[in-house]
């Protein structure tokens, strides 16, 4: 997109409740024409989209959704901050459009009202107007309009009807902006402007909103501004809260004013109809019951779950054959052998290793995307709360631990809808514990190699698949401890707010669906895809170089032979030769060692490597198995006994072992202080689970 | 007789008349409606007892019992 161009247009920004049909909206304007928008020190992410508005282009923005311009989140703090112009590469928006939902009139005309009361041009959408018709709600539009003093455009996004008068409304509103609008508490109003008078100095704008937001929401992130600008100030705001609010917080005031008032306008225009059970209420008592409900809810996520490995394996196999196949033919006809390994080895693995999880990880968003458009994703968090509490998480915690099945990034990622900093901190830690696809592989060789296929129960069990289960239960118990412990040392303090609003049930948009996906994968490919790629790239080279001189080649020696000498004398061989002795006490050799290390950056490599090393193709799983366990060390005896090779596991699933991850949780909290703590919190307890398993195994079999 | 929201068992209804606190949750609460005069109805509990499903503006809200201890009401 071309900056300076988007720059001279028109901006218009969609703002809204969540559950309003708000992102349709959005998608019905913009299309695929979207992107997800960065500002320099904002974590909260709004997606920016392209449309033609009558023959003129635009720049839409849609800001997540908000019941109220309370300074008290970051999803709110960006809503003001875009509201009053302060972000440099939007500037003043031009139009904001506010969705409001017609079938919950007075509790999104909350918001509606104190963006009414900006300086801005509004149009407001009137979503949703075709389940108004169904639940027998009638609107006077004309009557909401002219109480409003803002264009009211009824529609239903999901149907696109209505899209076309709301274009006609935003390009009206374009061309003649009207913004001048009486104010809920106009003594509010008078003493906000005289202080933002008073403090505004050449340079350094205030507008008497950012004022109001600041005296009414004490402690909220406009004050905490105000008072950057003035530590002072904060005796004078004090003072001038109490002579407004005569013993009530200003809040309280603001809240019965605005109801008042829109409790006027809506007796005024809405007729409903006597409420009767709805569709949703019959589905809630069997989807929220107690007993019911959860049965249900853990069926669902069974079916999820297995629909996401199951779905997704003949996929990951095509994949898996075509890269290899690929890096095959690259082999064959490229002539120089450093370019063929960089091309094969490096770039073509690279590659293979990100869109690998990419079936996994699209079948998983397509069902989060589902039970979200649905309304059953605030279902499950009001069933799942009491029992992630007590886990030190919150409701809301437990859909991206799940993702964290497939892969910890989408699952940190998915933290967001989480709104206490406490609990998703808590999240983002326990997160990577749980066992992601990435770690199956590992899982696969050791326990085919090590377990004995003994089954219990005539056939019902096997001993096999319960060692993999416990190390699935492992991860499980270290994350969910993990998050109990940090819960009660780190991050004490009171719980967040669990205020949750239950949308009615919706047969999703599948446009709006497709949309969202496309979007979520595109940022994973983008977030992890990237990292993984040049973890790739950079191991192939430590693993490659110092290049061995073809005369080096002991004569006669075949490709393999050399390959595995080549890696030997690299610089991957020569560390992990020098830090091997760290990990002896893990029962592990340097070949081992080579191989964990590789496996830091991201741990599915770990197969690659040992095969190297072993001097077997890669993708011959069954020879590997043999190599490894006839692998001994100069003494004569076993490298891999069933106490190291259990040791390996558990190390391989306590251990952050994946810069995708680590990345992500950078992002995600803003800092390095969380990755770090989470690296080496882990590491540490993989070390010491590795040690534990080897040491005490070792000497009972000894016993 | 004044009581607490979250004393309300399933099925009952009562009329917003105050809060034991006035901070940033008593903001949120009454940002989503839950103002003094308007009628909160108890849908249901989640396992546990705990959150709580509400009825209030003729939208269904839920909350922990926490949040709800906040809520001062009279049985409807």
């Amino acid at each position: 997109m071309n900056t300076e161009l988007q720059d001279k247009l028109p901006v218009i920004i969609t703002l809204g409740n969540p559950n309003t049909g708000k992102s349709t909206l959005f998608n019905a304007l913009t299309g695929m024409h979207q992107q997800v928008g960065n500002f320099p020190g904002v974590t909260v992410e709004s997606l920016h989209g392209e449309a033609t508005i009558c023959d003129r282009p635009v720049t839409i923005i849609d800001l997540p959704g908000t019941y109220s311009l309370a300074a008290q989140s970051p999803d709110e703090m960006l809503a003001i901050e875009m509201l009053l112009g302060r972000i440099d590469e939007v500037g003043t928006p031009d139009v904001v459009v506010v969705v409001v939902d017609a079938n919950n009139l007075r509790r999104n005309l909350f918001l509606a009202s104190q963006i009414l009361e900006t300086p801005l041009p509004v149009v407001v959408a009137l979503n949703m107007m075709d389940l108004a018709a169904v639940n027998g709600t009638t609107i006077d539009v004309q009557g909401l309009a002219s109480a409003l003093q803002c264009p009211v455009v009824p529609m239903c996004a999901a149907r696109g009807e209505g899209l076309q008068e709301l274009h006609q409304a935003i390009a009206d509103t374009l061309d003649q902006p009207m913004a001048q609008r009486p104010v809920v508490d106009p003594t509010l109003r008078a003493a906000a402007v005289d202080l933002a008078t008073a403090l505004t100095t050449p340079g350094s704008p205030l507008s008497p909103i950012e004022v109001e937001r600041a005296l009414i929401d004490k402690g909220g992130f406009a004050e905490q501004r105000l008072l950057i600008r003035d530590p002072d100030l904060e005796p004078r705001l004090d003072a001038l809260r109490d002579e407004l609010g005569g013993g009530r917080s200003l809040a309280t005031l603001e809240a019965q004013h605005r109801y008042g008032a829109i409790n006027e306008i809506v007796n005024a225009v809405e007729v409903r109809a006597s409420e009767q059970t709805r569709a949703t209420d019959l589905i809630d008592r069997v989807l929220n019951h107690p007993v019911a409900g959860s049965l249900i809810f853990i069926l669902t996520m069974a079916i999820v779950f297995q629909s996401v490995f199951a779905w997704a394996g003949p996929l990951m196999e095509l994949i898996d054959g075509q890269s290899a196949m690929l890096g095959e033919l690259i082999n064959a006809k490229v002539q120089s052998p450093l370019m063929a390994s960089f091309l094969s080895d490096g770039v073509v693995a690279g590659v293979g290793s990100v869109i690998i999880f990419l079936p996994q990880i699209i079948i998983l968003f397509a069902f989060i995307i589902l039970l979200e458009d649905t309304g059953y994703m605030s279902r499950a968090a009001f069933l799942m709360d009491r029992l992630m509490r007590w886990c030190g998480l919150s409701g809301q915690s437990f859909i991206p631990m799940l993702s964290s099945f497939a892969c910890a990034v989408p699952g940190i990622m998915g933290t967001r809808v989480i709104p206490g900093a406490r609990d998703r901190i808590a999240t983002i830690l326990a997160a990577p514990f749980m066992t992601c696809s990435a770690r199956l592989p590992v899982y696969a060789l050791l326990i085919a190699a090590f377990v004995p296929p003994h089954t219990y129960l005539g056939g019902w069990i096997n001993l096999q698949g319960l060692i993999l289960l416990t190390l699935y239960l492992l991860g499980m118990v270290a994350g969910v401890l993990t998050a109990y412990l940090l819960s009660r040392t780190f991050l004490r303090g009171p719980s967040s707010t669990f205020l949750l609003e239950m949308p009615p049930y919706r047969v999703p948009n599948p446009r709006s669906m497709a949309i969202k996906l496309y979007g979520r994968a595109k940022i994973f490919l983008r977030r992890a895809g990237t990292v993984i790629f040049s973890v790739a790239v950079v191991i192939w080279f430590l693993a490659s170089f110092p290049r061995m001189e073809p005369n080096e080649h002991i004569a006669g020696s075949d490709d393999r032979i050399a390959a595995q000498l080549a890696l030997e004398n690299s610089y991957l061989g020569s560390a992990s030769k020098s830090v091997a002795p760290l990990f002896a006490p893990l029962g592990w050799d340097w070949k081992v060692t080579a191989g964990v290390l590789a496996s830091f950056p991201a741990r599915e490599v770990v197969i690659a490597v040992l095969g190297t090393i072993y001097a077997i193709d890669a993708d011959d799983q069954v020879s590997l198995i043999d190599r490894i366990k006839q692998s001994r060390r100069p003494d004569g005896t076993l490298v891999y006994t069933l106490p190291m090779a259990l040791g390996l596991m558990v190390f391989y699933a306590l251990c952050l072992q994946c810069v995708a991850t680590i990345a992500v949780m950078r992002r995600e909290t803003n800092t390095w202080r969380w990755p770090i703590f989470a690296w080496v919190y882990m590491t540490t307890l993989g070390y010491a689970g590795a040690l534990l398993c080897y040491q005490l195994g070792t000497s009972l079999s000894t016993a | 007789m004044t009581q607490s929201l979250a004393s309300l068992v399933a099925g009952q209804s009562g009329i917003v008349c105050g809060f034991t606190q006035d901070d940033g949750t008593t903001q949120r609460l009454m940002q989503l409606g839950i103002i003094e005069g308007e009628t909160v109805d108890v849908v249901r509990r989640a396992p546990a007892g705990d959150p709580i499903e509400i009825r209030v503006l003729g939208y269904s809200l839920s909350l922990r019992g926490t949040e709800a201890e906040i809520v001062l009401v009279t049985r409807a």
